[in-house]
């Protein structure tokens, strides 16, 4: 029984590992951007359990927030809003697809080679130190004159969030401010970039639907006003 | 639970597929998603590698590249809406004026 236990993990990972490289190599063959986003988001799933099964659960669960949630969205979005019609007869891949295949082949006999040589070969071990650390606490200790309160060094168990909280507020709070401040330029640079700038010639240029809707909104105003 | 050389293969997998796929797709959509599958292969192998030396840094490098993949998929699309509009298509090759 014992046995069939500790294969479960092993069969998971197989399990999720397969399917999240064919879905990677279907972003990669799909014809419309849907598709691939879709099978993008199928990868991002089996990647997130993937982090749980290996004891980073706030780790997956970032991905499937952030991931899952926020960035195909936007994909999503940004396909919807591009809305390119699929020419048939149209090249999907780049003139540079021999060169494409040759990087992808050499750079994995090099990842595989490395593998080979045994470097990465485990320790048997497979318990899950990160919950544990060791704390100093006040406990009352029997003494000659009676229990009094010393500091003992006691071990504490915590989660997985709360060691990380702990970790990126004391020890990464530099980094952290950093990628917040990067966070924040992005945002600003996105803005800057996405806007539509209404320049005196776009404006003559503007679809006359939304001109007329502007026409109809300011007359419903002047009629409301009045 | 399976040794670290197995999450490495499936992390140098997912890399390749995405580098492969960077080059040879012409849509700007599907490159920056596949600038994703490498930064989420490049995860894997932290988190991999956290969980067999049982230490939290490689928990806490991910969380900061998951920041980063979000701000460079903004930025990206963004531009990509940009060249929608100048080129009413999203294919690389239409923007090549830098020849680089």
């Amino acid at each position: 029984m014992d046995q069939v236990l500790s294969a479960v993990p092993m069969l998971v990972f197989f399990i999720l590992g397969t399917v999240a490289v064919g879905s990677s190599i279907l972003v990669v063959a799909m014809r419309s951007p849907v598709h691939s986003a879709l099978f993008l988001l199928l990868t991002f799933i089996c990647v997130a359990a993937l982090f749980i099964l290996a004891h980073a659960e706030f780790v997956g669960a970032v991905q499937l927030l952030v991931y899952a949630g926020g960035i195909m969205v936007l994909f999503l979005f940004v396909v919807m809003l591009a809305n390119v019609r699929d020419v048939p007869g149209t090249r999907m891949i780049s003139p540079y697809w021999k060169g494409g295949v040759g990087v992808g082949i050499a750079l994995f006999l090099i990842f595989a080679s490395i593998l080979r040589s045994g470097a990465y070969a485990d320790p048997a071990r497979s318990t899950d130190p990160l919950r544990e650390h060791e704390v100093t606490r006040m406990r009352p200790v029997a003494t000659p004159q009676g229990t009094e309160q010393r500091p003992v060094l006691v071990i504490d168990v915590q989660g997985n969030t709360e060691a990380i909280g702990m970790e990126l507020y004391t020890k990464y709070l530099v980094p952290f401010e950093v990628a917040s401040l990067f966070l924040l330029v992005a945002m600003i640079g996105a803005i800057v970039i996405g806007k539509r700038n209404l320049a005196a010639l776009e404006e003559e240029t503007v679809p006359p639907f939304i001109a007329e809707r502007a026409a109809t909104e300011k007359r419903e105003k002047e009629a409301i006003g009045a | 639970m399976p040794d670290s050389s197995a999450w490495l293969l499936l992390s140098a997998t997912l890399f390749t597929v995405g580098l492969v796929g960077v080059i040879l797709r012409r849509n700007i959509i599907v490159i920056l998603m596949c600038i994703e599958l490498m930064l989420n292969a490049v995860n894997i192998n932290f988190v991999a590698f956290a969980n067999r030396l049982a230490s939290l840094e490689g928990q806490i490098f991910p969380i900061f590249i998951i920041a980063v993949a979000a701000g460079e998929a903004a930025v990206g699309l963004a531009i990509t809406i940009q060249l929608y509009r100048l080129r009413n298509t999203v294919e690389v090759d239409v923007a090549s004026e830098l020849r680089g």
